[in-house]
């Protein structure tokens, strides 16, 4: 899950315990909401030649929220394929089909979350309601778990009641906690979490901020800053700028993606929820659209419910009939 | 709000419009057209298809074929189907004949409960209820002291128990508001997913117990097409009565709100545009399939001038208008007006709910500076000078450009734009064009 610079940490990339279970639960949450898909997908058998295969899959890869653009691009390879006669089952289909959204959802780069800087800065960022104080909970924890110490700052200075709800996540995680008045400035914040951060000799700072619609063009600045602030703090921060997507969220997330990415160099997708019904096919069309990876996601509203993001397992896990 | 809808659909349709006959080559594509659009604003794919296949058959009817603007007539078969899908009429919450009235509200995590609470508070208490609040929500930390800090900023009570059992509480929390003659009583419950079995038996418990008047589903605009299996979920175990539609003021295109509507045949009460708690407005299904088409939202516009306009200032303009006066200082007020409307949606908000606007709008950034500079013109300007404009001679306007940090054109511009406004205004008091948006209908 994390970039440490200390090669031994990285516990969760271990192929042992990723067969035992680490993306179990979360097969078995995308399964019940898969079911109907999955059903399709068996209700034909595979034949080339059947204009309605294609137009099934289509609909099936619409329906998880996957986009039009990612949709064509999928089927136009499987169809190349499937012509050129690699394809003759549907188990091959299947099994394709899952490759071919891990490809894509396989940007190059590191897919761990750098912390391997003292200290490490990790901005959180994404519309209302998407989960960033909750997936920071959560990060908190497993970096506790890892043995490195945490730092949180309370940069959403907006919301009522949003620093009581980062101190709860804090004091559950272990983590030492930046508050801040109701209304106070967040870059002043986020420059005082990572200030504190280099006095007491913490690992990670993770700052919280107020969600934000994309479209608004004051609080898109107002990120700038914060962005911008913590970079003249510290140089070379924030070495993460993650972006919380709600797995619920349609074609709009591609657009959200996109803006902050414009305004604050986003480095990855946290996939938040998606151990509700909705498939989070949104993080499909952003990664082949805009190219920034998923690097965990979110699937329950417990410490534990985090993971690194597996490109394949997310595809068997879309389209596999007995995960 | 569904700008990038009405730009595909515009741009379909903009092609059939100068053709004086269809093909059904022509129908196929604008119906394929019609789809994707449909899609990529995340209406239910199965909502799409029976739109599209009800819009086809229309459109390849006589009505179309027959017609000298078939074109004309396929934009006309869109927008009617689009508002018959969106509902009919504006729905309302009923309200108890015996005080208090509950109101459960229930959604997914995020989706913006407690906001819609504090707004739905609001909007009550403005309409001369008084409302009180239930923190039912016992799981989120810090969910209770959000919709306490929301009720202190409206002055209306906020009845919590901690995390003590929600189905309890929110009974209980009723019965104080009863105690305290509190006429609406709003709860909050924690947000939790459809699959969550043991989280909506929870929520049934608490509708059992508490039997609400109005339960009520909010619901994020941004959703997928997974919106319809939460709608449906909800309205297997609660069946809610009607929908707040959250988050609108940004540019998801909010399709979850037609297929959710066409699904479960619920109407969409409110939608929710911003995070100030006034920014909670009724929902009109014609007024937004309009929207949908790039017709404009002139409705909206002027109900909120109407709303923002004081009645005095009105009625002293419009004696203004009949005696034929126009001047410089009514047309700071009327620029004053407009910049009130916006309400920190900026000009462009507003700009976009004008018809044929929204499609050039968008890439566009409306200078709120100009309205500052027109701003400091006028007020360079001595009185008599606003009220007669006519005097404003050479030297005065070099004054006025140094006074304002203009210069000479650009006030000649402001004057010369006045100018035409005036004249404009004269015809308007004479009845000879309809009343302007902002002036109240007497």
């Amino acid at each position: 899950m994390f970039n440490t610079g200390t090669e031994q940490v990285a516990v969760a990339d271990d192929p042992e315990e990723r067969s035992g279970g680490l993306f179990r639960r979360m097969r078995d949450s995308l399964s019940k909401s898969r079911r109907a898909m999955t059903q399709q997908l068996q209700a034909v058998m595979f034949d080339p030649a059947d204009p309605e295969v294609w137009e099934r899959l289509e609909e099936a890869l619409i329906m998880a929220d996957c986009g039009v653009p990612a949709t064509v691009e999928v089927i136009e390879r499987l169809e190349a394929e499937s012509d050129a006669g690699g394809l003759t089952t549907g188990e091959e289909l299947r099994t394709r089909l899952a490759e071919i959204v891990a490809e894509l959802m396989t940007p190059p780069g590191d897919p761990r979350i750098d912390v391997s800087h003292r200290p490490s800065v990790v901005l959180m960022t994404g519309v209302n309601g998407t989960g960033k104080t909750t997936s920071i909970g959560k990060i908190a924890h497993h970096l506790r778990e890892a043995d490195m110490t945490v730092v949180i700052g309370a940069a959403d200075t907006f919301r009522a009641a949003a620093g009581e709800q980062l101190e709860t996540w804090a004091d559950r995680a272990g983590a030492d906690f930046i508050s801040s008045q109701s209304g106070a400035d967040p870059a002043a914040v986020a420059y005082d979490s990572v200030a504190a951060a280099e006095s007491r000799g913490r690992d990670v700072v993770i700052v919280d901020t107020a969600g934000r619609l994309h479209t608004q063009d004051h609080l898109m600045d107002e990120l700038r800053k914060i962005h911008r602030v913590i970079g003249q703090r510290l140089a070379g921060a924030p070495h993460e700028v993650l972006l919380t997507i709600d797995a619920t969220t349609g074609q709009n997330g591609l657009q959200q993606a996109r803006l902050f990415a414009e305004a604050v160099e986003v480095t990855g997708i946290v996939l938040t929820k998606l151990d509700g019904t909705a498939k989070g096919g949104i993080a499909l069309a952003i990664a082949h659209e805009l190219g920034l990876p998923v690097k965990l996601i979110g699937i329950g509203e417990g410490l534990e419910d985090l993971r690194p993001f597996d490109p394949v397992e997310f595809g068997h896990a879309l389209f596999d009939a007995d995960a | 709000m569904f700008d990038s809808l009405s730009d595909r659909l515009n741009g379909t349709l903009d092609g059939l419009r100068g053709k004086g006959k269809l093909s059904e080559d022509d129908i196929n594509k604008a119906m394929r057209e019609i789809r994707l659009a449909l899609l990529e604003a995340d209406v239910n794919f199965a909502v799409v298809r029976d739109f599209v296949a009800k819009v086809k058959e229309r459109a390849m009817g006589a009505e179309v074929l027959d017609s000298l603007t078939p074109g004309q007539q396929v934009v006309k078969i869109v927008h009617e189907e689009l508002t018959s899908l969106m509902g009919t009429s504006g729905a309302k919450l009923s309200f108890a004949n015996k005080p208090p009235t509950v109101i459960l509200l229930a959604g997914l995590q995020g989706s913006g409960k407690t906001t819609a609470a504090g707004k739905l508070a609001r909007l009550l208490a403005k309409q001369r209820k008084t409302p009180a609040l239930v923190a039912a929500d016992v799981y989120r930390p810090a969910a209770i002291q959000q919709l306490q800090t929301l009720g202190k900023s409206l002055q209306v009570p906020v009845f919590e128990r901690g995390t003590a059992d929600p189905v309890e509480t929110a009974a209980w929390g009723i019965e104080q508001a009863r105690a305290q003659g509190r006429d609406v009583v709003i709860v909050d419950t924690a947000g939790r997913l459809s699959i969550d079995q043991e989280m909506m038996d929870e929520l049934v418990r608490i509708k059992q117990k508490v039997k609400p008047h109005d339960v009520v589903l909010v619901l994020d605009s941004m959703t997928g097409q997974d919106a319809v299996a939460t709608a449906e979920a909800f309205r297997e175990a609660v069946d809610y009565d009607g929908v707040i539609l959250t988050k609108l003021d940004g540019d998801a295109r909010g399709g979850a709100a037609l297929a959710v509507r066409a699904v479960t045949g619920k109407p969409i009460l409110y939608t929710s545009v911003g995070e100030k708690l006034d920014q909670l407005e009724e929902f009109h299904p014609e007024r937004m399939a309009s929207r949908i088409l790039g017709m404009g939202d002139v409705m909206s516009l002027i109900e909120r001038a109407q709303e923002e306009f004081d009645e005095k200032q009105a009625a002293d303009m419009e004696a203004q208008l009949r005696r034929g006066e126009f001047t410089l200082e009514d047309f700071l007020d009327q620029l004053r007006m407009v910049r009130k409307m916006t309400r920190g949606q900026g000009m462009a908000g507003l700009l976009g709910m004008l018809p044929g606007v929204g499609r050039q709008i968008k890439n566009m950034k409306v200078d709120e500076r100009q309205v500052d500079r027109v701003e400091a013109i006028i007020l360079s300007m001595p009185p008599y000078e606003r009220r007669n404009p006519k005097l404003i001679d050479g030297s005065r306007r070099r004054r006025i450009a140094a006074g304002s940090g203009t210069n000479v054109q650009t006030v000649n511009q402001l004057l010369g734009q006045f100018k035409q406004m005036q004249k404009m205004m004269k015809q308007v008091g004479k009845g000879k064009m309809p009343q302007f948006p902002g002036m109240p209908r007497r």
